[in-house]
């Protein structure tokens, strides 16, 4: 099977291989502060052109399969790069490296020169390894090592610095990572138990022909693990409560990323391993309840970030609403909502870390005046917002509507029962977004409860005896010194970069959602998969 | 495919035991709860890989049957790693937290509490609106009672 398209494909592994070989690089130089940012940069920039290429190859179609280590395909471990897959890995890998740059730049506006900081690129990398090696698993157990590099990086990111607040919300993090992928591991050993194969596509012809009622164990017990990872109402309170006290940039990472993967794995779950979509109702109760509760919750909070991670658990519903419908709309609109959903989400906490390194806090009780201050800073936080709450034409709105058309295809009162709810969170996520947008950005900070010192500098100099002469000067002294040491331009730029990717999902909705619907054809016909690993005898390793 | 019935008590206990310890506050037990729950899986994927045989090396004159399978073994060793890496962090996480806090529990999640207990009135979305401020019913709009109301900080 050596023909052209396949070139691209063969190098996958090093997909994961890159970035490990990396982070061992960035780890040596770890007291060259330099060489260590440029080995990780340069690093994620080679994995991201070559996932390019990958994409660029199945992007009008196709499943391709390497097999590793020239083992047969049941029985040596399988990569496979589709539509879907590869879609996810450059959309990562773009998320990745703008919130690396942003880490950068504010690293280096911190100045901080030693630390616990050196451990964060090698750490970051690996993390991304893990990603992509979730992506491109074609084997179950695969797939439970890609979600433990990722989740053992993930402890280090969250833990950076071991202060109070990060030890206590990394405690319940860690724990319930672990449960979860303790479920996930007995759920191998019992799957590997009744089918003796732990290789996906071999699974999925092996697993039908198995009794009812073990398949349904098997599959439940593979949706409560891959649920806690994708944080699913009931298993999404962990989520709220420990990301919002990492950095910035982590948390903006982990959002973006990390519950993706698990929506992911449950997306192969459905299609893959248990097609036919026996779960559908109890699914579709799910998802209504993530949206629901996720929203309701972040209506409750005074932190932005904390906010936004409610947001976030409340929109993992939408994913789910996708998959519990799954028909070819559906589906289609899903990979796109994904990586819809992954862009802005990300974009939005790295605003959320400029607002608290700009005014001091992220309570937005606190915050004022943040429009005059930052008028840039504004638009930043504006554009992914309504996106995120679903204003048409942005992406948001594309993605939903995509979901609703979905839903009124498959017809049933639940299903219109979840339309109405989705429609609902919508209207919720709006409500959220504008008060913040009120209480922090237009409000003056003078009438904010507690307003932080750092909000009323600008807007102090402009009263009293300064008043006349700096009234109307935006880019006044005052101001200006205060937004280049607070607001570095290198942050500024790669959020600004992200909120751009956010709407160039929007300016090229179309080839993307036939991209997506293809993606989806795929998805819905595991054919396609089986053959892909099966059909291919000869080992492709590189 | 036959099991091993030892293994399945021994699993059971284990799982048992594990579940127990992790249900605690204290983060030293919940930590002995993954590492005792963590074995018991490992001896779920032996079981899993059914009745025992001839050391996996190729023989000319043995059937396939009568080697054991080696598979599991494979992922167990893998499974062993990756809970002895989790372990070790956990260790450094709880040995840090006793150094900064003197805690070994799980604590409360301070930001819960607050919104918990917090009153539904909010003092600037639910006040009533005075009648007499607006900009728009006055013949000139005055900008310096604006201006009064100072930074309270």
């Amino acid at each position: 099977m050596i023909d052209a398209p396949l070139s691209a494909v063969s190098f996958a592994p090093l997909a994961v291989a890159l970035p490990i070989f990396g982070a061992a690089l960035a780890f040596i130089m770890r007291r060259k502060r330099r060489t260590q940012i440029t080995v990780t940069i340069s690093v994620l920039v080679i994995t991201l052109c070559l996932e390019i290429w990958m994409l660029a190859t199945v992007w009008g179609g196709g499943t391709y399969a390497v097999t590793l280590g020239g083992w047969a395909p049941p029985f040596g471990i399988s990569m496979v790069v589709d539509g879907f897959s590869a879609f996810m890995l450059v959309v990562s890998s773009v998320v990745c490296l703008a919130v690396l740059l942003y880490a950068t730049s504010q690293g280096m506006a911190d100045g901080d020169e030693d630390g616990p900081v050196s451990i964060f690129h090698p750490a970051y990398l690996i993390l991304v390894a893990g990603v992509s090696n979730a992506f491109l698993a074609g084997d179950l157990f695969n797939l439970y090592v890609g979600f433990e590099i990722l989740l053992t990086a993930s402890y280090v990111l969250l833990t950076l610095g071991g202060t109070v607040a990060r030890i206590r919300a990394g405690t319940t993090y860690v724990v319930v990572s672990v449960l979860s992928s303790m479920l996930f591991l007995i759920s191998i050993g019992m799957i590997y138990a009744a089918t003796g194969t732990v290789n996906m596509a071999d699974l999925s012809l092996k697993l039908a022909e198995i009794a009812p009622g073990t398949q349904t164990v098997l599959h439940v017990m593979l949706l409560v693990a891959f649920g806690i990872k994708a944080a699913v109402f009931p298993l999404s309170f962990w989520l709220p409560d420990s990301y919002p006290t990492a950095p910035a940039p982590v948390t903006a990472v982990f959002a973006g990323l990390l519950t993706k993967v698990g929506v992911y794995a449950i997306i192969r779950t459905e299609t893959l391993l248990f097609p036919g979509n026996k779960f559908s109702t109890a699914l579709l109760v799910v998802a209504g309840l993530t949206m629901l509760v996720g929203i309701l919750g972040a209506v409750a909070q005074t932190d932005i970030k904390r906010m936004l991670s409610f947001t976030l658990t409340s929109h993992i519903g939408f994913l789910i609403f996708g998959v519990a419908v799954g028909n070819q709309l559906a589906m289609g609109a899903t990979v796109y909502y994904v990586a819809h959903h992954i862009v802005v989400q990300t974009s939005l906490f790295l605003v959320a870390g400029l607002i608290e390194r700009r005014a001091g806090t992220s309570n937005i009780d606190r915050l004022g005046s943040l429009a005059k201050l930052s008028p840039l800073l504004g638009m930043l936080f504006f554009i992914p917002a309504i996106n995120l709450g679903g204003i048409p034409p942005f992406s948001g709105f594309l993605g939903k509507l995509g979901l609703v058309q979905g839903g009124a295809e498959m017809g049933t009162p639940l299903a219109w029962v979840l339309i109405a709810v989705s429609l609902l969170t919508s209207l919720l996520t709006l409500l959220t977004i504008a008060r913040i947008w009120n209480r922090a950005f237009w409000r003056k900070a003078e009438d904010a409860v507690d307003p932080d010192p750092l909000l009323l500098v600008g807007v102090g100099a402009k009263r009293g005896a300064t008043y006349d002469i700096v009234a109307d000067e935006p880019g006044s002294k005052y101001s200006d010194r205060g937004d280049s040491a607070l607001l570095p331009k290198g942050m500024l730029a790669m959020t600004g970069a992200l909120v751009l990717v956010g709407v160039a999902l929007t300016v090229f909705a179309g080839p993307l959602f036939d991209f997506s619907d293809r993606a989806a054809e795929q998805l819905l016909n595991p054919g396609h998969y089986i053959e892909a690993v099966l059909g291919s005898t000869e080992g492709n390793s590189p | 495919m036959s099991t091993n019935v030892t293994l399945l008590i021994v699993m059971g206990v284990l799982f048992a035991v594990g579940i127990y310890l992790l249900l605690e506050r204290s983060l030293t037990r919940v930590l002995l709860g993954i590492v005792v729950l963590g074995n018991g899986v490992n001896l779920l994927i032996l079981a899993s890989g059914g009745r025992r045989g001839e050391a996996p090396l190729y023989e000319a004159d043995l059937g396939a049957e009568e080697y054991s399978d080696p598979l599991p073994q494979a992922l167990i060793l893998t499974a062993i790693v990756i809970t002895f890496a989790v372990t070790a962090f956990m260790l450094g996480m709880i040995y840090r937290s006793w150094a900064i806090s003197r805690a070994d529990v799980v604590a409360d999640d301070d930001e819960d509490l607050r919104v918990s207990q917090q009153s539904t009135f909010d003092f600037e979305e639910d006040s009533p609106v005075p009648e007499d401020t607006t900009e728009f019913d006055g013949d000139e709009i005055q900008p310096d009672t604006i201006q009064e109301t100072g930074p309270r900080a």
